[in-house]
């Protein structure tokens, strides 16, 4: 990996040992090496959260905005410069919670930026509590006898909403990983990757997930590839979560033009 | 040769931003400000301009950050509802100092009120409606004219000094139809931009205590944060450098009022009875002066072009010795508090306060200076 493209400076970063959030910014930062993309033309936005501080680890212009906003925010920097390759990285609460309404509105734009969701089931820098990402039954500090609300499925939710890339990875696939941001990254229109991670310090200890090696290794048990998971019943299906691309429709979208100059 | 034209408020403050070199729109319709949208989504794309209409009003200021911070000028247009929404963006965009601008224009509140009603009662919340010490430009247009040329003045100052500027107007200037001149080129400024990548820090000031911060995309690798940062743009909890930052937002503001504030003394001299209003309301006033006048009473007024930055001295000096003041206003008495502050018991300070929803007219303050023995 090429370490002129990550801010050595600013390192330790933040995060708790064991988290998956470092992983994630790895894969995106050989994903933008190996794209070959000009880093002079990249934009980094964030909200708030453990992911988002992600950008300021990266030696590209960096955003780090308010909770739920980065997607406007990248919005208005990408129609202000279409040349630009604008990658938005939040986290589950940050882009499904506070920032829910501008998530699905920037996938029925179809506007032209990638949307990384580093998925760990909660919310990590507030201390563990439940986010609309953590699955039913799970312990956090707001759900203490276990989780009674439905989570979202982002997959489905960006998808329905109109968005023309869809993926889900998770940390353990790392090639796996690494395709689909890339396949994100240079997709023309609104695209979206949710990359499930573990939180060892809140959703694994409050879960009895074991350690961060554990987490990490346990994902081959419970991401099931899409490939296999077509075959399979619903019944067989339970309790997993299916990773893989769901949506790919080519350019040329409907959008990449803003509204009202059509 | 300049023109003349026959405009609404809120046509005057779209075309004025358009004359100022704005080239991005993002908004969310809301009465009595949607007609700025309206024609900003005709006229953007004549300009290679961009409209967009947003999900809603936070999505709206945050979108013309994004876009000022890719170089763009920008403004976004909203009313109370909506500007309560955008006060969480306003603050973000004091802290990274992007240049926006906002029309404000005010309709009666609180919550969803009397949408179509006009009213000022959105003066504090312009000035401390997002949390956290900070400090921008409000400038409160007074007629259609006005509207256009402090659009202009508000994008050149957003830009001079990368600060959020809001134009707080209300209904009935947003809605009322004036001839207006029209020059054939307007004096714009643009940001200042780093020239050298080498030993580039967003955040290092000079004398002028305004950053010059590169457009993203520029090759200089910008960090941008709400947190507390330090010139190289990047989080701190350092409570000197905290405490450098807020006191450097305050000044690059507050050291430059000369060029900021304007106020508008008639007849202040002489005065017996002086008036200091702002606004929609100001118009009444300047009638009821008139008329007060050719009755031998030595009334005279202020009118507050700039609302904020607010200086205690200028007022001061600018309001004269009349032993009585009378602050009218479309709200229970916003200005009044800070005319109190200014003048403490030096002065008789009168309230004129209407919340019905309709306006104050020469006939409402001349009775009430009958009523009032003033």
């Amino acid at each position: 990996m090429k370490m002129s493209n990550l801010r050595s400076e600013r390192l330790p970063n933040i995060w708790c040992p064991g988290c998956g959030n470092g992983i994630v910014l790895r894969s995106l930062l050989e994903s933008v090496e190996q794209l070959g993309l000009d880093t002079d033309k990249i934009v980094v936005v964030s909200g708030i959260g453990c992911s988002s501080r992600a950008p300021a680890y990266t030696n590209f212009d960096n955003v780090h905005t308010l909770h739920g906003r980065a997607i406007p925010v990248a919005t208005g920097i990408k129609l202000a410069n279409p040349d630009l390759t604008v990658i938005v990285l939040t986290g589950d609460g940050d882009s499904s919670a506070i920032g829910g309404n501008h998530l699905i509105h920037a996938a029925r734009r179809d506007v032209d930026i990638t949307v990384i969701v580093f998925n760990n089931f909660n919310y990590g820098m507030t201390g563990g509590q439940a986010s609309p990402l953590t699955p039913v039954a799970s312990v956090t500090t707001t759900t203490p006898g276990g989780n009674t609300d439905r989570p979202f499925d982002l997959v489905n939710l960006t998808a329905g909403a109109g968005a023309t890339y869809v993926a889900r990875t998770g940390i353990y696939f790392t090639k796996h990983m690494l395709d689909h941001l890339k396949k994100a990254i240079a997709h023309r229109g609104f695209s979206l990757v949710d990359v499930i991670a573990q939180c060892p310090t809140y959703f694994g200890r409050f879960n009895r997930k074991g350690d961060a090696g554990q987490m990490i290794v346990s994902q081959k048990d419970w991401l099931v590839l899409k490939s296999v998971a077509d075959k399979k019943s619903p019944q067989e299906l339970a309790g997993k979560i299916v990773i893989g691309e769901f949506v790919n429709i080519p350019p040329p979208g409907p959008a990449v033009v803003p509204e009202g100059q059509v | 040769m300049p023109r003349i034209a026959l405009m609404q408020g809120n046509e005057a403050v779209a075309e004025g931003a358009l004359a100022a070199g704005v080239r991005f729109y993002a908004g969310y319709p809301i009465t009595p400000s949607s007609e700025v949208a309206e024609v900003m989504a005709r006229r953007m794309p004549q300009v290679q301009g961009v409209f967009i209409q947003m999900e809603d009003e936070i999505a709206s200021i945050m979108a013309i950050v994004g876009a000022s911070l890719a170089g763009k000028k920008v403004l976004t247009a909203t009313s109370g509802p909506g500007f309560s929404l955008m006060q969480e963006g306003l603050g973000y965009a004091c802290m990274i100092e992007a240049p926006i601008v906002i029309l404000d224009s005010m309709r009666y509140g609180p919550s969803t009120g009397m949408p179509t009603k006009v009213s000022q009662m959105d003066l504090m919340q312009s000035r401390w409606g997002t949390h956290g010490d900070h400090w921008l430009i409000v400038y409160s247009p007074s007629s259609v004219q006005e509207s256009y040329d402090l659009t202009i003045r508000a994008v050149n100052m957003a830009e001079k000094y990368r600060t959020p500027v809001v134009i707080l107007s209300d209904e009935t200037i947003s809605h009322l139809r004036e001839p207006i001149t029209i020059a054939d080129v307007s004096p714009t400024v643009d940001r200042r931009l780093p020239a050298e990548r080498a030993g580039y820090l967003p955040y290092k000031t000079d004398a002028t205590l305004v950053p010059a911060i590169a457009n993203v995309g520029t090759g200089f690798r910008t960090s941008f944060t709400g947190l507390v940062h330090s010139d190289t743009g990047f989080q701190t909890a350092n409570g000197h450098v905290a405490e450098a930052l807020i006191t450097r937002l305050r000044d690059k503001l507050l050291s430059k009022l000369d060029d900021i504030i304007e106020l508008e003394a008639d007849r202040v001299e002489d005065a017996d009875i002086t008036f200091i209003s702002f606004g929609i309301t100001a118009r009444g006033v300047a009638e009821a002066v008139d008329v007060l006048r050719t009755r031998g009473k030595k009334a005279g007024s202020l009118r507050l072009v700039t609302l904020f930055p607010f200086s205690d001295d200028r007022i001061r000096k600018a309001a004269g010795n009349a032993p009585t003041i009378v602050v009218p206003e479309l709200n229970s008495g916003q200005l009044v508090l800070l005319i109190k502050r200014v003048f403490g018991d030096s002065r008789r300070i009168v309230p004129l306060n209407k919340v019905n929803g309709d306006l104050i007219s020469p006939a409402d303050i001349l009775n009430f200076v009958a009523e009032e023995k003033l």
